[in-house]
């Protein structure tokens, strides 16, 4: 059984850092990240099956792929917290000299990152592939790969989509954050995303879904998912969460999509974020 | 001095490639093989037909090719692409930028019926702008083989380097003239014959033609040194500043738009390190048409007679 209470620990301490890195750059994306805090904690913390170091063709365990780039800030903070490389490193997030480009990248050789993702609906194809080469190899570990529900938009998602079910990609567990928020506001405003359980369900996806920023029901699901594989058929798990959960101002709205917390927000969104796991130092010329 | 270089028979450079892949994969088991609805054009069928499990049908879904491509790289294979060289390119290029280049990804882009040689399809598919769409990538190799050897060559040559590359080939039987064991090296340019001059660089299809012209050439007594670079990147600017310092001016023969081909890229290296005069054989922004293959080189200006006439205005600039 998982420790809940720990995992919600790491989730308090990931949202820490999340707020952070986004203050000390004045730049990235706090509400995504907020939002999937519960998802890349459950997955790096208590569901993947995980090598110690890093390796960049994932054989013999399960491997994660971030499409949705611009929530790096949980996804390095989590890859940090995890072992991939020292905590004290998100002090250096989007600047100069970094490894903690502003969107993910493998460029910088930061370890947990196997391909640079940013430019929206590519990360599928790519997790698509991992998993096709995992059944070359003869390796029955996962690929876990995580969209944005915005990115549904983008046309090579759909291309991904029928080559998976085609190809019967079912060692593969595909994720969207169903925020119902992108940048230029809520997604039924910008372009609609009715259906989309049908939509998936109807290109041959098993497709399920789940409350993603509630810990056990989350852990739940990705067992389930977990059961579903090597059925012939990939997987969806349409998980809803809220941008920006965990701090009370940001929840529930695009504004926090890629804003930075000034001194004062960032005051007030700190005081709601227990410091469980001790916060990295900041670099002398940041201010806290 | 060309007697080297007999026209053996004629084979599409298209053809090399599936023959190569073929034997590659009969060499190495990490090669795969992915096509985008275009096998039999490809000539990917033996190799679909020999490793079923080894290449991956990806439909008319080009972008997430590549994706699926990168994904296969990552998990350590060699995965080589194969469809047409437009959409090889410029309809996946963001693709190409973030999954593949930018990510390093060992992935071979296969790209067939390049230029206006794919002949009666017109302009829509008759890419002459995918070398410098291609090369403008940071750590992209491009290659650009000119008869089915080298192509079969080239094609079993890129698996051995790690990182990216974009191999170019074209749609018509072209003549086979390159003996099959002359020795190449990617990034290494291929002397055919000196002379002292003129230096004629061709790539592709164009080196042909080039040999047409320096025949006729050296008849009216011009003594013409002919290099062929397959590899328009990286570039062999040694070879390249050797032949120029030697000869005195240059030109550039290719089926690819003037800007952003090989003829930009010698331009560039010898402004840098040794100014020359030069003459351009490429096409002058513009799209092709519809046509047959030599009708439409001439048509727009790479034919025999058009390398002909380049060299003898450069040496009067000379």
């Amino acid at each position: 059984m998982a420790d809940i209470q720990r995992l919600k620990d790491i989730a308090s301490q990931v949202r820490r850092d999340i707020i952070r890195q986004v203050h000390a750059a004045q730049s990235g994306h706090p509400g995504g990240s907020l939002g999937c805090t519960e998802l890349f904690t459950a997955l790096y913390f208590e569901v993947m099956d995980r090598k110690p170091g890093f390796h960049m063709d994932g054989r013999d365990e399960d491997v994660f792929f971030l499409s949705n780039g611009h929530i790096s800030p949980v996804w390095y903070s989590v890859l940090a917290r995890s072992g991939y490389f020292p905590v004290s490193e998100l002090s250096t997030f989007r600047k100069i000299n970094s490894r903690l480009q502003g969107h993910p990248a493998t460029h910088e050789g930061l370890p947990g990152i196997r391909v640079a993702s940013g430019s929206l609906g590519q990360g599928l194809s790519v997790g698509l592939g991992m998993a096709l080469g995992k059944k070359l190899n003869g390796d029955d570990h996962l690929v876990y790969c995580l969209c944005g529900d915005g990115e549904m938009q983008e046309g090579q998602i759909w291309e991904a989509a029928m080559f998976g079910a085609h190809h019967k990609v079912d060692n593969l567990i595909a994720l969207i954050d169903r925020n119902g928020q992108q940048i230029d506001g809520p997604t039924k405003e910008v372009i609609s995303l009715p259906n989309l359980k049908k939509r998936w369900e109807s290109f041959g996806w098993k497709t399920m879904e789940t409350q993603g920023n509630d810990m056990e029901q989350l852990l739940q699901a990705l067992a389930e998912a977990k059961n579903q594989t090597g059925n012939g058929q990939p997987i969806m798990i349409i998980m809803h969460t809220e941008m920006g959960y965990g701090v009370d101002f940001m929840e529930g709205t695009h504004k926090w999509h890629g804003v930075a917390p000034n001194d004062e927000q960032t005051e007030k969104a700190l005081a709601q974020l227990p410091e469980t796991l001790g916060d990295y130092p900041l670099k002398s010329n940041d201010a806290e | 001095m060309l007697s080297k270089y007999e026209q053996t028979g004629k084979k599409a450079t298209r053809q090399g490639f599936g023959d190569a892949l073929l034997e590659l994969g009969q060499a190495n088991d990490k090669v795969v093989g992915l096509c985008a609805d275009l096998t039999g054009s490809l000539k990917m069928n033996a190799f679909q037909d020999e490793f079923p499990n080894r290449f991956f049908q990806a439909g008319i879904s080009e972008a997430n090719m590549m994706g699926v491509a990168s994904g296969l790289a990552t998990a350590g294979f060699i995965p080589y692409t194969g469809t047409f060289a437009n959409f090889s390119t410029g309809r996946v290029y963001d693709q190409i930028r973030q999954s593949i280049a930018y990510s390093h990804k060992n992935v071979k882009i296969c790209a067939s019926h390049a230029g206006l040689t794919l002949g009666e399809d017109g302009a829509t598919h008759q890419i002459l702008e995918d070398m410098g769409l291609m090369q403008m990538l940071p750590g992209m190799t491009v290659i650009n083989p000119c008869d089915y050897n080298q192509t079969k060559w080239a094609t079993k040559a890129i698996a051995e380097i790690d990182g990216p590359v974009y191999l170019r080939f074209g749609r018509p039987g072209w003549p086979v003239f390159m003996p099959e064991d002359v020795p190449f090296e990617i990034g290494k340019a291929h002397l055919m014959k000196e002379g002292t001059d003129v230096s004629i660089f061709a790539t592709g299809h164009l080196v042909w033609i080039a040999m047409q012209a320096v025949n006729a050439l050296e008849e009216e007594g011009i003594s013409c040194e002919l290099i062929n670079l397959h590899t328009i990147k990286p570039l062999d600017e040694e070879a390249v500043l050797a032949s120029a310092s030697k000869t005195g001016c240059v030109v550039t023969a290719e089926e690819h738009q003037r800007l952003g081909g090989l003829g930009s890229s010698i331009a560039e290296t010898l402004a840098m390190h040794h100014p020359t005069p030069m003459n351009f054989v490429a096409v002058d922004d513009s799209f092709g048409e519809s046509g047959k293959p030599m009708d439409l080189l001439e048509k727009y200006g790479l034919g025999q007679k058009n390398v002909e006439q380049a060299v003898k205005d450069i040496l009067r600039r000379k």
